[in-house]
């Protein structure tokens, strides 16, 4: 399943950052950050709980850059 | 300018103006840190929160880190050294002018060219109780009557009901001639409303119509990452631990050096020569601009009618230089037309009429092509007994008379003598009472600009043109010959097309690109195996918007060479961005190493560079006069 979500993220480098943040959390099978258009686009693992999985996404994400804003 | 970078703004104007008068004032000793500090903390204070907040969670290489150690490192130096507080301040100074200044140039252009690509209506006009309301085209349920007046963009797909108009689709297609609607018509959301007022019944929900299925694509086309943008992201990934090190190694071996050489270590100017490295090394320029001018390329594609649905095809495109077309609706019309007319006892007018007559119940093309050239009204009472003999032709009754209108085969089973012709195309034989009465050719036209795209293809660099068709030879190599086609493949049937790009792509080299063009209707199989598929004509067509990576609007061929165009400049500038930010940084880098830049001009070089990037990416736009 793939769903998209708004973000806020400031540089382009800290947008990869995310990027691969969003790849490594349990749960999400492949993830696409789009600086361009402030979105992402996150492909959950079959049978993945949307809601846990981005609760860890967000945390994940600002552990890598503090001052991104994933809107759920 | 949004909230963040106002408060910004104030921020670097205070510490700015507090730093001068300080420097106006003759305090020394512990008294003038405690008070340059207050600038420095002013101006500095996220990036040390979180530099500091990066360290604790083991993300110690970003840029943060780089500035937080830099100025620090050049306070201290302050503190033991020199007195000089100036170049820290002025260091965070300029990194946040800079920060301030990329934020601001790229959200504007990313609104720039979003706005470009906004085909979005806002709203929808439904008529109550004889007054305008203006809805959520979300809520507009199928089949329902909207509004749309002159200077409004038509909200969702649907069919005029009432009124004639002028339609401007050029944000759809790039055409900016009008084009006139009345009853009856077909329109698409997206098109602005020129001069009437429309009423429009609905035929499809506004998720589903074309301006929304369109933004979509186009927005979601920067989410497939292209080659140039996926090596950025590694770049960066080694680069700055490669510039640590670096930089490490510039602080620690040449003092070394001059120690066994037993001359001063000379500790403080190799540090600040380090710290002045971390501090030049922000890969930024390089970060931003690839992504922006894809983004840029894709927005100025968009504008001219060619959806591009990802960075990574805009950039497989640049590559091509194979180009396979489908034949039917691609160079030609797809219409079949009454080309030429043999007749031998009967007049011309009077063998159209015949077989328009006996093909008159018949929904095939050609049938409806006899009808169009015949052109007048059908009287159906003169015609009785309509037998249709499927892959043969029609046999009816018409005036009384026996009237056979068909292939080869029809006359063959009829027992009539026929005569062939020397046209091309697909001919059909009239025969009145088993008498031969001549035959009628028909061939599908080609359209008006075929053979300038495909010269204009030739003169790009195109190395090879190739045409697929289910035709019959003659008739392939025609077209072909007209159009100045390399290679003809005809009477393939829709399977063969795909094994023909099969072997295309397997004789051709690894590095050349094979592009196919369809009108996407019955070659989805074809637009997907190729390496790039085109799809033309996409206007209200759902399934080539699907299966295509590249999608035109219209059918006009010279949306081709146009397309190939945009991505080659777009790549083009894709390069150059690459090769100049990385130049330059390796240049300022070195500059910095051997003492040649202080650390003013390496900030003043890493938020130049951007700058330059930025607009250098911007360029990708502008693709009109390609």
């Amino acid at each position: 399943m793939k769903k998209t979500y708004k973000i806020v993220v400031d540089c382009a480098n800290c947008a990869n950052k995310m990027e691969d943040a969003v790849k490594k959390t349990a749960g999400v099978q492949n993830a696409t950050v789009n600086f361009m258009t402030q979105k992402i686009i996150v492909e959950f693992e079959e049978g993945a709980d949307v809601d846990t999985v981005m609760k860890a996404v967000l945390k994940n994400c600002k552990k890598v850059e503090d001052d991104c804003e994933i809107y759920l | 300018m949004t909230k963040k970078q106002k408060k910004m703004l104030i921020r670097i104007v205070i510490s700015a103006v507090l730093m001068m008068v300080l420097g106006l004032l003759p305090i020394e000793g512990l008294l003038r840190f405690f008070l340059y500090l207050i600038p420095y903390l002013i101006i500095g204070y996220d990036i040390l929160i979180k530099a500091g907040k990066g360290i604790f969670r083991r993300q110690i290489f970003d840029e943060n880190f780089l500035m937080a150690i830099a100025t620090i490192g050049a306070m201290i130096i302050g503190i033991v050294d020199s007195g000089d507080y100036v170049e820290a301040i002025a260091v965070m100074l300029f990194y946040q002018v800079g920060e301030l200044f990329q934020n601001y140039a790229v959200g504007k252009s990313r609104k720039n060219i979003s706005a470009l690509m906004d085909i979005r209506p806002d709203y929808a006009n439904i008529e109550k109780d004889g007054n305008l309301e203006q809805v959520d085209p979300d809520e507009v349920e199928i089949g329902s009557v909207i509004i749309v007046q002159p200077g409004e963009k038509i909200p969702i797909d649907g069919i005029v009901i009432e009124g004639r108009s002028s339609l401007n689709a050029s944000a759809l297609t790039g055409e900016s001639l009008p084009r006139d609607v009345k009853e009856n018509d077909e329109v698409v959301s997206g098109c602005i409303n020129m001069t009437g007022v429309l009423k429009i019944q609905t035929t499809k929900a506004f998720g589903e119509s074309t301006a929304s299925k369109i933004l979509d694509l186009v927005e979601n086309a920067s989410s497939r990452k292209s080659r140039s943008e996926n090596f950025i992201s590694r770049f960066a990934k080694i680069y700055t631990p490669t510039v640590c090190a670096c930089a490490l190694a510039l602080a620690i071996f040449p003092p070394l050096m001059n120690l066994i050489l037993s001359n001063s270590a000379g500790w403080s100017v190799w540090i600040y020569r380090a710290l002045t490295f971390l501090v030049a090394s922000c890969p930024c320029a390089l970060v931003i601009s690839v992504p922006l001018s894809f983004f840029a390329g894709i927005g100025g594609a968009s504008k001219e009618g060619v959806l591009v649905k990802g960075s990574n095809y805009l950039e497989v495109l640049s590559q091509t230089k194979c180009v396979v077309f489908d034949k039917t609706g691609t160079l030609t019309q797809g219409v079949f037309e009454v080309a030429a007319i043999h007749h031998n006892e009967l007049t011309e007018d009077k063998l159209i009429e015949y077989a328009a007559l006996a093909e008159s119940a018949s929904s095939h093309p050609i049938a409806q092509s006899l009808l169009r050239a015949y052109g007048k009204e059908i009287d159906r009472s003169r015609v009785r007994d309509v037998q249709e003999i499927s892959g043969h032709g029609v046999i009816a009754q018409v005036d009384g008379r026996l009237v056979a209108v068909g292939n080869d085969k029809l006359m063959k089973r009829l027992g009539v003598a026929y005569s062939n012709c020397h046209r091309v195309g697909t001919i059909i034989h009239v025969a009145i009472d088993n008498e031969y009465a001549g035959h009628v050719v028909i061939s599908d036209m080609l359209k008006p600009t075929s053979a300038k795209a495909i010269r204009t293809l030739k003169r790009a660099g195109i190395q090879h043109t190739v045409m697929l068709t289910g035709d019959a030879k003659a008739v392939a190599e025609q077209v072909a010959g007209s159009l100045g086609i390399d290679t003809v493949y005809s009477e393939l049937l829709p399977g063969d097309k795909v094994s023909k790009v099969e072997e295309l792509l397997e004789t051709k080299s690894a590095k050349s690109k094979l592009a196919f063009v369809g009108d996407g209707i019955n070659d989805a199989p074809v637009l997907s195996r190729a390496d790039i598929g085109i799809a033309m004509g996409a206007m209200g067509s759902d399934a080539a918007i699907e299966a295509a990576d590249i999608v035109l609007m219209d059918d006009d061929p010279m949306k081709i060479p146009k397309a190939i165009k945009i991505s080659r400049k777009c790549l083009r500038i894709v390069r150059q961005n690459i090769v100049f930010a990385i130049a330059i940084k390796v240049l300022s880098l070195i500059f910095v190493a051997v003492g040649l830049a202080n650390m003013w001009i390496a900030i003043f070089a890493d938020v130049g560079v951007m700058i330059i990037a930025v607009l250098n990416a911007i360029r990708a736009l502008f693709v009109k006069k390609l």
